[in-house]
């Protein structure tokens, strides 16, 4: 039943592998094929960022120099989604939207690293050596290309987002929490609209080293999300920027807008992962949410990371729930942070066309049947379970 | 206080436990000593070398022994240690089983130079190491401590499994506003009425080479190195820079419906929080200060207060040079003429400035300041700055009775936040 208070997605902004927004990615995804860069990073491969006209969305130069890849797909994505949602430039709006970023750290200057690293050990003093390298290399500004901050802050400065400016870290769930704290206040009436999102730069030698360390980088053959469990699974990461605006129903109506979805349910937690830990976490919030669920028109978007505990639990669940299922990591890479508010713009693309997109691979079944809702999870790599229902507006 | 809402008819946020650590020392006690007697814990730094460095001194916590040292294991044993004492203060819940989220103001998590040359000595490259040689051994498998320790959910996590928290741990950063925003997502929490407590906590151990390094070029840091102690010099006309510095400061936040109903001592009420951020410029705020006028004037409005019954501001004071001027626009424009006759000081004067755990270490020291009746004074104010004419209570701690205070906290990428604290 409509509730004034609703959490609507009246904005979509994505950028990855599969191109340029919402319309771009659902024409993609319905005709898929897909887009690796096997040559920059061997053996290992990432899912790399379509090409962006940056001046679209990112109009000064000055501003793009200021930002390493990271923050300037994060506000591309963040610029996109204001448009979409027909709020851009509407500085009285955009003075009390409020806005949760979820954000990982920045590109380093891998050249002064990889120069700090050959000449240390040969230094007569090696303390001395790092000091004067990092005092005298390092470029000033880079700093603020790599707090994790100042995505957000970006956003601001660009967008003139600047109601509220928050950012969480922590992988996956960081993008999870994010939208479930949107939703939450909207509820409460504690904001009427909120730009949300994050952005994932995988094409860093720096963050393949991070998970390579973790002994989860997955190597040749790159197959999709459930069919490379086979072999051990893995991650294959993917450069995406997803930001959505999520309005109260209320607010959407007052303006005219129309709504992509709306987010009925949103839940998420944490444990140990011990053997049937996060089966349990799901279990709960699936029947937390028992209530908007109707399984007649509905299939998953699933955020498996690949990573093989992980996704060989996750997948005996959705089995169990016998839905359609599609992994979005296999159309745009696994990315962490943004990872979910992706697999929720896919869900909500989805639910306003009433129809899902074809599978992504052999192990997903077709779904003809018209589609109402989707369920989307998202299990990080290490830690958290969450779990969102998004059903038509 | 009659009612178990406010002016609004939300839940009323009330503190009943707090933990706190900082270059002066562990606990409230002992940092409260220090605090009101004027004592310095800005040091010479120790912890690496020095040499060529502009800046040579920091608020470090060197007292406090972590294994495999680095900047997410000293800042989550400081949490840890911070979270002990605000929770054993509250008597909440069980060991290890927080009746509530977890709101954690962390410091962005980067992998550091020791284990970069860790690994390229494992590389065995002998002229020119690049990241491939990197890569060619990370997954070797002993590096994996290095993954888990380096993931932006691991402090976050830990903490949650050790104190027993509820639901997914949230890790925020707003850069110097990170512990102010930490506070305002438990107070916004538990007014939806999600939760009846919150375990909220700022934690900053960053004093490492590149990160000294990284705000030295931006300018941003005293270079009067000697004596360390005189470095930070709030509102003082020869102020040029903020000190980095450690801490950790730790709040259970309840529903005072939730306190009563247990019986818990209430120590101060959260009585409102105000944000607002600047799109004018990553690093300087709007010359005309609107963004930190209108988190003030939000703050006060969310507690349902008028400006006059502020009787003593806890600045954000980094002693950077426009810091100080753009915090005094803002003050005088929400104050106006009573700006400079309210009590208006800066605990960063002492502890120096502890980052991501500001906002919560100074939230603690305000409610400490409307407890005790007793203003912390700012130290080094020796040359006051005829454009910033404040009452810094200068170098002498003040009794002084306070019902409502306003703490300020303003970063990097236009942060701000404004939290009102007041008594019972």
């Amino acid at each position: 039943m409509a509730h004034e208070r609703d959490a609507l997605i009246t904005g979509i902004g994505i950028v990855s592998c599969l191109g340029s927004g919402a319309d771009a990615h659902w024409a993609a995804l319905n005709a898929f094929t897909p887009v690796l860069d096997t040559d920059s990073f061997p053996p290992f491969a990432v899912h790399p960022l379509a090409p962006l006209e940056l001046d679209k969305q990112i109009p000064k130069r000055g501003d793009q120099r200021q930002m390493e890849a990271w923050q300037r797909i994060g506000v591309f994505a963040a610029g996109q989604a204001l448009d979409s949602a027909g709020v851009k430039g509407n500085t009285d709006l955009l003075s009390r939207m409020g806005m949760i970023v979820a954000a990982g750290g920045g590109e380093r200057d891998y050249a002064v690293d990889a120069a700090i690293l050959s000449g240390y050990p040969k230094a007569a003093n090696p303390g001395a050596y790092l000091n004067e390298h990092l005092l005298g290399d390092l470029r000033p500004t880079l700093f603020l290309a790599q707090l994790s901050n100042l995505l957000a802050g970006n956003i601001s400065i660009v967008h003139g987002v600047i109601g509220s400016s928050r950012t969480f870290m922590g992988e996956e769930a960081s993008g999870a929490d994010a939208v479930r704290i949107v939703c939450a206040r909207i509820a409460a009436g504690q904001g009427d609209i909120m730009l949300v999102g994050g952005s994932y730069n995988a094409q860093r030698p720096d963050v393949l080293l991070h998970y390579e360390m973790g002994g989860l980088q997955l190597r040749s053959p790159f197959g999709p999300v459930w069919a490379r469990q086979a072999a051990g699974g893995g991650l294959l990461l993917g450069s995406v920027g997803c930001f959505l605006v999520i309005e109260s129903r209320t607010h959407a109506a007052a303006r005219g807008a129309s709504a992509y979805a709306h987010i009925a349910a949103i839940r998420s937690d944490r444990c140990l992962r011990q053997p049937g830990q996060a089966t349990a976490n799901a279990k709960a919030q699936f029947e937390a949410m028992a209530a908007h669920y109707d399984p007649a028109g509905a299939a998953v978007i699933s955020g498996a990371s690949g990573a093989a505990a992980a996704t060989r639990e996750e997948s005996a669940f959705l089995a169990g729930l016998g839905l359609p299922v599609r992994a979005s990591a296999t159309a745009v890479g696994h990315s962490l942070e943004p990872s979910f508010p992706a697999s929720l713009a896919f869900a909500a693309m989805a639910v306003r066309h009433g129809v899902l997109f074809p599978p992504l691979e052999a192990a997903e079944q077709a779904m003809t049947a018209p589609l109402t809702q989707a369920l989307v999870t998202s299990w990080g790599h290490w830690r958290g379970e969450s779990l969102a229902l998004v059903t038509t507006a | 206080m009659t009612k178990d809402t406010d002016h609004l008819g939300r839940p009323i946020v009330v503190v009943t436990g707090m933990g706190v650590l900082t270059s002066l020392g562990q606990g409230q006690a002992d940092n409260w000593a220090a605090l009101t007697s004027g004592v310095s814990g800005i040091r010479r730094i120790s912890r690496f070398p020095i040499d060529g460095l502009r800046t040579t001194i920091a608020g470090t916590v060197d007292f406090v022994p972590v294994p495999e040292p680095s900047a997410p294991a000293l800042s989550q044993r400081l949490a840890e240690l911070v979270i002990e004492e605000a929770v054993g203060e509250a008597g909440i819940g069980r060991v290890g089983d927080f009746p509530g989220p977890l709101f954690l103001a962390l410091p962005p998590v980067e992998m550091e130079w020791g284990q970069r040359f860790a690994l390229a000595a494992a590389s065995g490259a002998n002229d020119a190491v690049t990241y491939d040689d990197l890569l060619r051994v990370a997954g070797n498998g002993s590096f994996e401590p290095y993954y888990r320790r380096f993931l932006f959910s691991s402090v976050g996590e830990n903490l949650a499994e050790r104190f027993g928290t509820k639901g997914s741990p949230v890790a925020t950063s707003t850069a110097c506003a990170s512990g102010g925003t930490a506070i305002q997502l438990g107070v916004e929490a538990i007014r939806r009425g999600e939760t009846d407590a919150a375990l909220v906590v700022g934690t900053d151990a960053s004093v490492n080479p590149e990160s000294l390094i990284r705000f030295s070029l931006l300018s941003a840091l005293s270079t009067r190195n000697d004596p360390p102690s005189s470095a930070s010099r709030p509102f003082s006309k020869d102020r040029e820079g903020f000190v980095m510095a450690e801490g950790a400061g730790a709040l259970v936040l309840e529903s005072l419906a939730g306190a009563r109903a247990r019986g818990a001592v209430v120590l101060a009420v959260v009585e409102g929080c105000g944000e607002v951020a600047d799109g004018f410029h990553r690093t300087r705020s709007s010359p005309d200060g609107k963004p930190i006028i209108a988190c003030m004037r939000e703050a006060l409005a969310d507690a349902g207060l008028e400006p006059d019954a502020i009787g003593y501001i806890n600045a954000h004071g980094t002693g950077t040079p426009e810091n100080d001027k753009m915090e005094w626009v803002g003050v005088s424009a929400v104050f106006g003429e009573r700006a400079g006759s309210i009590p208006m000081s800066s605990n960063k004067s002492m502890i120096g400035h502890s980052l991501t755990a500001a906002g919560a270490v100074e939230a603690i020291f305000s409610v400490l300041t409307i407890r005790n009746g007793l203003l912390p004074p700012t130290i080094n104010y020796d040359v006051p700055d005829p454009a910033l004419p404040v009452d810094c209570v200068p170098n002498v701690a003040r009794a002084v009775r306070v019902r409502h205070a306003i703490s300020n906290s303003f970063g990097f990428g236009g942060q701000n936040v404004c939290l009102v604290l007041g008594t019972v």
